[in-house]
């Protein structure tokens, strides 16, 4: 146990903590001897940041920090990673004090995003927290002169089983160690666990709902200022003339920035910022061009645009199709992330240094993008995750904190304050693209799927910043930056691909990824990625095959799986669902759906009842059940809170969403002209049913439940009314045109 | 100089009369409840109380104001003392982002001052006004449910909630 520990040093303080870790191969060449040749990887994040003080310090006070890269987005990743680091650690979980995104204080963890969190951030952690235990307790053992077999450690203090005791903080006071850090740890043992496992609280929530300051909207510094950004009224608009005159004589304002078409004013108070953005607003004219495609062809648009196209799966040659082949399109509009709560974020020019508070999913690519944007080195620029509303993806967070670094240098000294208005988010945020999807299948005599073709159109779900050109604020300064080439994401996670390989085995498949580059409305990472629209592609598709095959479509997907895990999350869900029992009534259908997320994270299916109202074409989900096998569930009413927040978000998707535009702007710029879900015509029930797999890796679940959802509910009308609808949304006027009203 | 008293304390506000009250509400008073969500009174998350009534604080200027009792989230419980609408989110853990939900528990709070035992249907009517985005409002609707229990039963001892931590 002492092997690999050597005290360097000795803080005559006495104070503070320390752990600090290095790598063995640094500790190998410092000691010697020679590094081991094919050392597996790290665990998780640990990969790109290997030092273990990177993720865990102890201090001498007994009290233990605990650094993530990854950032609340009210998914509840904190709580989930403190139970992760208690677990491991044996302290209660309120003991640890846990530092989100920071470009000064954390490790890179690059995006929050993919529901990668867990995997990336918490396998990080559980490892670390196995390591520094372990450390600890050779720690004791030394100070003991036994054997680490005769100690336990309980709540941060280790004992010997003569009874002599100490705690963490006695064990590091004074001293910092160097230590190597092992790909293997000793975790413990999974059936043992106590924090993991146990649904804990949110860390978080008791703040929220009592008004304390945790939103970055909440941030008030001192000699904070207010402003407002006029934003252009339509991507490619050039700012022709200003009058500045009459909002510079308002009330309260301090100063109008104005850099190429980039127009933004400061104010003392956040209502006079308002006031005189609209004052502005009236005083500036704009060059606009008419660059959008008509709403009404825009599926064909897409399909005309010159795309790069992929052979994901299977030959080239692909599979012959007879006569008897059947095929269908789908077709998915541009959807919004649109958070309830506008982009906001707080820059400070000071000192030479930009800080930059923002809810961005990104702080080190977003510190990147700035400094960038500035033309100034990386180092003078920090970005400070601090909750925002959610987003769902890539929406105008980055953006925002790029206004505010832009004003913030145009107005050094004071923090300044940047709200976006709703019009902004929803006219601006990068949208989820639309899609349109063929698929094509032959079925044999047994009823049994032997061919299989599917194909995806889309522009790309990745354009986030850095570089600067994915900045929109970037675009209008007089030194413009442009927004690159986008590029595929590859497989196995894929982009617009995401989830087009189906998980069912045929004889013989081809899927082709059509990646359209040209981008008519700016799109982005919106939650699930292509996965949405392939899994409600795919899933719809399987409900119509079955339905030629006259076969039941929870045995008929059975009867294409291989694996074993999937098969237990559909049989879960049909049996919770009561689905063998089910028992029609008029107006009500029922629908299935299955994926699982990337091919390769968490397996969620979904069994769901609607009822049709036949006079006005409303459709209401009645009650969804859900099985969600996300590996080892560490605190499991956060991740059923996920996936029925998943479902939820997903009907209204599947049943609302669009994005309008004409020639020239979006026309969705508000909740009239962009509806959501509301309580009215909420479910019934919603019943999430999870599959826990202690000792099992972390398999992300965030952004599982969307394309299931889609599916089944989309399939639960076709049940219940006869008719398919093949293109998103459910809209009341496509329900009814389907059904011949 | 515009008067408004905000849970029980009376301010004097240096603002534009037109301002909305939200404004004033964060800016000037630093409260943190009421939410900017659209400004347009479409969204609910800058729902307060006037007069036992929910308003949309982004919509109503603040020389409208003067002489009516407003409640915001704070006026509900503090994060160590919390009232019972505070207690029934935290039990339930109905909040994801939890932006809209200061919004939510306002409106909630209008309805359960008039009717202690509100149906489901008139649960959902009433909150139809209040958008979220996260799909929270299954654990919204269970938190009214358990609010109008906890007030109800005279705020005792919680029963078990979810995450029992």
């Amino acid at each position: 146990m002492n092997d690999g520990i050597s005290r360097r040093s000795f803080l005559a303080s006495g104070g503070a903590l320390l752990l600090s870790f290095s790598l063995r191969p640094a500790l190998a060449a410092a000691q010697g001897t020679p590094t081991p040749k094919a050392t597996p990887p790290l665990p998780g994040s640990l990969k790109d940041a290997p030092a273990l003080d990177s993720w865990i310090r102890i201090n001498a006070d007994g009290s233990i920090t605990v650094f993530t890269g990854k950032a609340e987005l009210g998914q509840g990743i904190k709580t989930a990673l403190i139970q992760v680091a208690a677990e491991e650690l044996v302290v209660e979980p309120r003991r640890i004090n846990l530092v989100t995104a920071d470009t000064s204080r954390t490790p890179n963890e690059g995006y929050t995003a993919g529901s990668q969190s867990m995997q990336d951030s918490g396998t990080a952690i559980l490892n670390a927290a196995a390591q520094v235990r372990a450390i600890l307790v050779g720690l004791a053992s030394s100070r003991f002169n036994v054997p680490p077999d005769r100690l336990s450690v309980h709540s941060g203090t280790v004992r010997a089983d003569d009874g002599r005791a100490i705690s963490y903080g006695e064990l590091v006071a004074g001293q910092q160690l160097r230590m190597t850090a092992h790909p293997q740890s000793v975790l413990r043992d999974h059936n043992a666990r106590t924090v993991m496992g146990q649904s804990m609280q949110r860390v978080d929530i008791p703040a929220k709902v009592t008004g304390n300051a945790i939103y970055v909207q909440d941030v008030r510094l001192a000699g904070m200022v207010h402003a407002r950004v006029v934003r252009p009224p339509s991507y490619g608009a050039r700012l022709r003339t200003l009058d500045a005159g009459p909002a510079e004589k308002m009330p309260g304002v301090l100063k109008i920035v104005r850099d190429g078409s980039y127009v933004a004013v400061v104010a003392e108070r956040e209502y006079q910022a308002v006031a005189a953005m609209r004052v502005l607003a009236r005083g500036a004219s704009w060059d606009e061009l008419s660059t959008l495609p008509a709403q009404a062809d825009l599926y064909a648009h897409i399909q005309r645009l010159p795309a790069q196209d992929s052979v994901i799966f299977g030959s080239s040659a692909g599979p012959s199709f007879g006569s008897s082949a059947i095929t269908s399109t789908y077709k998915r509009p541009y959807q919004m992330h649109g958070a309830i709560g506008p982009s906001c974020a707080v820059g400070l020019h000071k000192d030479g240094i930009v800080t930059v508070w923002t809810h961005s999913q990104g702080v080190y690519p977003l510190r990147e993008a700035i400094a960038e944007m500035l033309r100034v080195p990386a180092d003078r620029v920090r970005c400070i995750h601090v909750e925002g509303s959610g987003c769902y993806g890539h929406n105008g967070a980055d953006d925002a904190g790029a206004d505010a670094a832009l004003i913030a240098v145009a107005f050094p000294g004071r923090p300044v304050r940047v709200q976006w208005m709703r019009e902004e988010e929803h006219a601006w945020e990068p949208y989820g693209s639309a899609m349109v999807s063929s698929a094509q299948a032959q079925l044999d005599g047994s009823g049994n799927i032997v061919d299989w073709q599917y194909e995806v159109w889309s522009n790309t779900h990745l354009a986030r910043p850095a570089p600067a050109g994915n900045l929109a604020p970037a675009w209008h300064l007089e030194k413009p930056f442009t927004p690159p080439s986008p590029k595929p994401i590859p497989q196995p996670t894929g982009g617009g691909d995401r989830n087009a390989i189906p998980l069912y085995k045929f004889q013989r498949a081809r899927v082709v990824h059509h990646f359209v580059p040209a981008m008519p409305l700016r799109v982005s990472a919106l939650r699930a990625l292509g996965a949405y629209m392939n899994v409600f592609s795919i899933e719809t598709f399987m409900d119509e095959l079955a339905k030629a095959a006259r076969a039941d479509p929870v045995e008929f997907r059975l009867r294409h799986l291989e694996d074993q895990r999937a098969k237990e999350a559909i049989a879960l869900a049909a049996d919770r669902f009561g689905w063998s029992r089910y028992k029609r009534q008029k107006g009500r259908g029922r629908g299935f759906a299955f994926a699982r997320y990337k091919n390769l994270a968490a397996y969620t299916a979904i069994a769901c009842e609607v009822e049709v109202d036949r006079e006005n074409g409303q459709v209401r989900v009645v009650r969804a059940v859900a099985a969600n096998d996300s590996g080892e569930a560490v605190n499991p009413d956060g991740l059923r809170n996920q996936i029925e927040g998943g479902i939820i978000q997903s009907i209204s998707w599947t049943l609302y969403e669009a994005v309008t535009f004409d020639r020239t702007r979006i026309t969705s710029v508000d909740w009239a002209s962009y509806p959501i879900l509301r309580f009215p015509n909420l479910p019934d029930s919603v019943d999430v049913y999870l599959i826990n797999r202690p000792g099992q890796p972390f398999l992300g679940t965030g952004e599982a439940a969307q394309g299931p959802t889609a599916a089944a509910l989309a399939n639960a009308v076709a049940d219940a009314t006869g008719a398919r609808i093949r293109e998103l949304p459910l809209t009341r006027s496509r329900v009814k045109a389907a059904i011949g009203l | 100089m515009i008067t408004l008293n905000v849970n029980g304390v009376s301010h004097q506000v240096d603002a534009d009369p037109v301002t909305p009250l939200l404004y004033v509400l964060r800016d000037h008073l630093q409260l943190n409840g009421a939410k900017f969500g659209c400004g347009l009174g479409q969204c609910g998350s800058c729902t307060v109380m006037a007069d036992g009534q929910a308003i949309l604080s982004c919509v109503v200027p603040i020389s409208v104001m003067q002489g009516r009792r407003i409640k915001t989230l704070e006026g509900l419980g503090t994060i160590d003392n919390p009232g019972p609408m505070q207690r029934a989110f935290i039990e339930e853990q109905a909040a994801q982002c939890g932006f809209c939900i200061p919004g939510m528990m306002m409106r909630a709070q209008a309805l359960l001052e008039r009717n202690r035992s509100p149906s489901n249907e008139e649960i959902l009517s009433h909150m139809s006004n209040n958008l979220c985005h996260c799909g929270t409002h299954m654990r919204i609707v269970r938190a009214v449910k358990r609010a109008a229990e906890l007030m109800k039963t005279g705020n005792p001892a919680s029963g078990p909630g979810r995450g029992t931590r």
